[in-house]
C-alpha cells in the first residue's frame, strides 16, 4: 500500500534558487537568504534518505478557475521566467511527471464531487512556484513529480469554503496515493505571512535590507509555527482563515490545508527547519514526517 | 486628430475563447467577428504605436514595461490550456517604454523595463494583439497592472502615459484589455449556452456600456469602485482608471459598443472611445491639483439614468471638473474639499476660505478686509497700527460682502446660510449698530445666530463672522 511519508511546507521564493546559483538558473548571485536555504538543505537530506518515489506539489502560481488541474504528460521541459522577479529567476527545467498518480488523483477527486482536469498540452509552461519548491527539495530532479493547480475558490467564496474544498482534495490525494503503492512526499508551496515591500535593494541579495514587513506579521507567523511544533493541526486550521486575512497569507491558496488533510490532520509535532523573510514575507520550511512519527 | 496624444482608445476582452474557439459559442463567435471591425479601424488610423494595459499582466513591485523588441513564445494559458496554443512573435517599440518608465519612476514607483527571452506575456495582451495587429503592422507597447494599486495610482499611471506619448510624439491608440464583470462559471459549461453569471452582473455591465456609449469615461471611472463591488469587475476595473488618466479625465468622447457577450459567465465587451476634443498631456503639478478634486463618486449620474434600478444617495453631488468647465484665472480655485476664492481677502493663516463636506459648506472666520489691500474698511489706524477709530456699520457691511463672495465662489449663496457665529470686540458699544446692519440682509434668510464678545481678533477689526451654509 502506498503512503505519504512526509508533508513539507515548502515556500517558493525564487530568491532562494537565485542565491544558490544552480546551473539551470541564468542570473547569478553572491549569496543570500542562507537561513532558508540551509533549512531546505537539512530537510532535503532527511527526506531523500527515506527514498520517496514521487514529490507532489501544490502551487499558488498555477491558478485555475474551473476545478483542480493536474499535469497529464510524462515530461515537460522549457524555460521558466518569473513574471515578478525575471531578473532573479530564468530557469531551464526538464522534469518527469508521474502521470499514473496524477490521473488517479483526478479520478479520486471526481469520485468525491470535485471538478478535476488533466492538463495534456505539451507546450504548457510549468509555473515557477512548483519549480522552485521542487528544485529546493530535489535539485537533481531524479524523482518524478505531480503538480496540482491552485483552484481559486477561496477568492470566489471565502477562506472557509476554500478550506473545505482543499480538505476534499487532500482526501482524494491520500486515497490515490494509498492505491498507488508509492512512497510520496507532499510539498505545500506556500509562504506564511505575505505582506511584502514594494521596492527592492539595488543588489537583490543585500541582506541588510531583509526583515519582516512588520511585527504584527511576525507574531502571527510565530503563532502558526508554534501550533505546528505542538502538533495541533486542528487548532492551526481553525485559526488559518483569520491568519489569511490578517497577513494576506499565501496559504489562502490552499496548499497547507490540502497537505494537512492528506496527512490525516497530524497530531505529532512538526519540525521547523528554519524561518526567514524574503522581501518582507514570512517563510518557513516545516516538515511533518508521518513515517518517522509512526516509528516513534 | 491633431495635437491629441491618442487617436482612439479601446476596451477589449482578452479571453482566449474568442480567438481559439469561436465555433463553440455564438457569443464567442460574435466577439471574434466584432474584433475585426476594430482591427479595420486601427488599420485606417495607421498608428505608430498601440499601447496596451492588460489586467492579466500583474505586477506587485511597481510597474513593468515590455522592452523586448521581438518577444516570441509558444504560449498556453494556465487555465484554458485545453482550448489550444497561442504562438506569437510581436514587434515591440523599445524607445517608448524607456520614456514611460522614466515618467512613472518620477512618480516614485519601482519600474522595470523587461527584456528577457521567454518573459511571459499575458494571455489577454496576446489575444488582443492577435486580433488587432496580426501582422505586426504597428509596434506595440505594454505596461503591467499593479495588483495592489488603487484608483489614484492608476490615474497617475495613465497621466504619465499621456506625458510619455507627448514626449515621444508618435501617433498612438490605447487598448485596455479587461473584462467587465469577471465572475467565471467555476464548473464545466456548455459553451453554446454560455450566459452572464447573474442578472445583476448583466445589468451593471449594461449600465456601464450605456455610459461608455455616451462617451462618459470620467463618469465610468467615478463609478468603477461600485461597479467592482456589485459585479466583480475585472481587477477592480483598474483599466478604466488608467485609461481615464491617459485620456484627461473627461467625458469628451464619442463611444461605440461593438459587442457585448458572455464568455464563461463573464461580461466580455468590445468598446471604442473616439476623443471629441484633442487629448493633451498634463504636467504632474496640474494632475496633482485635479486629483483632489476627483474624490467623490459620481453616483447621481448613474441613479438618474433612465432605467436605473439601484438607489443612490439623495443629492449625491458630482465633484469633478471637466476641461471645458475649468475655472478662469479669476475664478475660484477648488482643491478637493477646500475652497479658496480669488475675490475674497487673503487668509491670514494656513486655512482655506471654506471647506465643503458633502452638501455642507463651512467658512473660516470672515472679517471686513478687502483683497489686495492693507486698508480695512471702517478702520482708521495710527502709524503704529493701533486703532484710532472704527465704524462697526461699515465693517459689518464689508464682512457680509466678503461672506457673499466666498459663498458664491463655492457655488452657494447668502440665502443658503444656515448658521452664523458673530465675534464682536466691544459688545456693549457695537451690538445695536451691528444688529441693525445684520438684519438688513439676514432677517429674511432666517439663519440661526450666536453673538459673543472676544477680547481681540487677529487683525485690528471689530467684527468677524463664522458661517455654515448649504450648497
Amino acid at each position: 500500500m502506498g503512503k505519504i511519508i512526509a508533508g513539507i511546507l515548502a515556500p517558493h521564493p525564487p530568491h532562494l534558487v537565485y542565491a544558490e546559483n544552480p546551473p539551470q538558473n541564468e542570473p547569478k548571485a553572491e549569496c543570500g537568504w542562507e537561513t532558508l536555504r540551509w533549512a531546505y538543505e537539512n530537510c532535503r537530506e532527511k527526506i531523500l534518505e527515506q527514498k520517496p518515489d514521487v514529490f507532489l506539489v501544490h502551487s499558488p502560481h498555477w491558478q485555475t478557475v474551473v476545478g483542480h488541474h493536474v499535469l497529464g504528460l510524462e515530461q515537460f521541459s522549457g524555460l521558466s521566467v518569473d513574471p515578478i522577479f525575471p531578473h532573479l529567476f530564468r530557469y531551464k527545467y526538464d522534469l518527469k511527471v508521474d502521470v499514473d498518480l496524477s490521473l488517479a488523483i483526478a479520478e479520486e477527486g471526481k469520485n468525491i464531487g470535485l471538478t478535476m482536469k488533466v492538463m495534456s498540452n505539451p507546450k504548457f509552461r510549468i509555473d515557477y512556484g512548483s519549480i522552485t519548491s521542487c528544485h529546493l527539495m530535489n535539485p537533481a530532479w531524479d524523482i518524478p513529480i505531480v503538480c496540482i493547480s491552485s483552484n481559486n475558490s477561496p477568492y470566489y467564496f471565502s477562506n472557509e469554503v476554500g478550506q473545505q474544498e482543499m480538505f476534499k482534495l487532500g482526501e482524494a490525494t491520500r486515497k490515490a496515493i494509498e492505491k498507488s503503492g508509492k512512497r510520496c512526499v507532499l510539498l505545500a508551496s506556500n509562504s506564511l505571512s505575505h505582506r511584502h515591500f514594494t521596492t527592492e535593494s539595488e543588489i537583490p541579495e543585500d541582506m541588510s535590507y531583509e526583515h519582516i514587513y512588520h511585527h504584527g506579521q511576525y507574531l502571527w507567523d510565530m503563532q502558526m509555527l508554534d501550533l505546528m511544533k505542538q502538533g495541533k493541526s486542528q487548532q492551526l486550521l481553525d485559526v488559518l482563515p483569520e491568519f489569511m486575512d490578517m497577513t494576506v497569507a499565501e496559504v489562502k491558496a490552499g496548499a497547507l490545508a490540502w497537505m494537512l488533510s492528506a496527512l490525516g490532520m497530524p497530531e505529532y509535532p512538526a519540525k521547523i527547519h528554519g524561518y526567514g523573510t524574503v522581501i518582507g514575507t514570512g517563510n518557513a520550511v516545516v516538515e511533518w514526517n508521518a513515517e518517522r512519527a509512526a516509528q516513534v | 486628430m491633431k495635437n491629441s496624444v491618442i487617436e482612439k482608445a479601446y476596451i477589449v476582452s482578452g479571453l482566449p475563447h474568442i480567438y481559439l474557439a469561436p465555433e463553440r459559442s455564438p457569443g464567442w463567435n460574435s466577439l471574434n467577428q466584432s474584433y475585426q471591425k476594430i482591427r479595420q479601424e486601427i488599420e485606417t488610423i495607421n498608428p505608430d504605436l498601440i499601447l496596451y494595459f492588460s489586467t492579466q499582466w500583474l505586477s506587485v513591485l511597481g510597474y513593468m514595461f515590455q522592452g523586448n523588441p521581438q518577444p516570441q513564445w509558444h504560449h498556453v494559458d494556465a487555465n484554458w490550456h485545453e482550448l489550444g496554443d497561442l504562438p506569437y512573435a510581436f514587434k515591440v517599440d523599445t524607445v517608448f517604454p524607456e520614456i514611460y518608465s522614466q515618467e512613472v519612476s518620477e512618480l516614485g514607483h519601482n519600474t522595470r523595463v523587461v527584456n528577457y527571452e521567454g518573459f511571459p506575456i499575458d494571455t489577454g495582451t496576446i489575444v488582443a494583439q492577435m486580433f488587432l495587429n496580426p501582422d505586426n503592422k504597428f509596434k506595440a507597447a505594454m505596461v503591467s497592472c499593479n495588483m495592489y494599486s488603487e484608483k489614484e495610482e492608476n490615474l497617475r499611471l495613465g497621466q504619465a502615459a499621456a506625458r510619455a506619448l507627448e514626449r515621444y510624439g508618435k501617433k498612438a491608440v490605447a487598448v485596455v484589455v479587461s473584462n467587465l464583470s469577471n465572475r467565471f462559471e467555476i464548473k464545466e459549461i456548455d459553451p453554446g449556452k454560455d450566459q452572464i453569471s447573474s442578472n445583476k452582473d448583466d445589468e451593471w455591465n449594461r449600465k456601464i456600456l450605456e455610459m461608455l456609449e455616451e462617451g462618459d469615461l470620467e463618469d465610468v471611472s467615478q463609478c468603477a469602485r461600485e461597479f467592482s463591488r456589485q459585479a466583480n469587475a475585472d481587477m477592480g476595473f483598474r483599466g478604466i482608471w488608467w485609461l481615464n488618466g491617459l485620456c484627461g479625465e473627461s467625458n469628451h468622447f464619442s463611444g461605440d459598443v461593438y459587442d457585448y457577450q458572455p464568455v464563461w459567465g463573464t461580461g466580455a465587451a468590445l468598446i471604442g472611445l473616439q476623443p471629441t476634443v484633442p487629448i493633451r498631456a498634463r504636467s504632474r503639478v496640474e494632475c496633482a491639483n485635479q486629483e483632489e478634486a476627483s474624490q467623490a463618486e459620481m453616483v447621481q449620474s448613474l441613479a438618474t439614468r433612465e432605467g436605473s434600478t439601484w438607489a443612490a444617495p439623495e443629492k449625491a453631488i458630482p465633484n469633478h471638473t471637466m476641461d471645458s468647465e475649468s475655472p478662469s484665472v479669476s475664478g475660484p480655485s477648488v482643491q478637493g474639499q477646500k475652497i479658496d476664492s480669488a475675490q475674497a481677502p487673503e487668509p491670514v493663516g494656513a486655512y482655506p476660505h471654506a471647506r465643503r463636506e458633502g452638501e455642507w459648506l463651512f467658512l473660516s472666520g470672515v472679517g471686513p478686509r478687502k483683497r489686495n489691500s492693507k486698508v480695512i474698511p471702517g478702520v482708521e489706524l495710527d502709524d503704529q497700527g493701533e486703532i484710532l477709530s472704527y465704524d462697526v456699520v461699515t465693517q459689518t457691511k464689508s464682512v457680509i460682502e466678503n461672506v457673499k463672495t466666498i459663498l458664491e465662489s463655492a457655488g452657494s449663496s447668502l440665502e443658503k446660510v444656515v448658521d452664523v457665529q458673530v465675534f464682536l470686540t466691544n459688545m456693549k458699544a457695537d451690538f445695536p449698530a451691528f444688529n441693525a446692519v445684520y438684519a438688513e440682509t439676514f432677517a429674511a434668510i432666517g439663519a440661526t445666530r450666536t453673538t459673543v464678545e472676544v477680547n481681540r481678533l487677529p487683525t485690528p477689526i471689530a467684527v468677524e463672522f463664522k458661517v455654515i451654509a448649504k450648497l
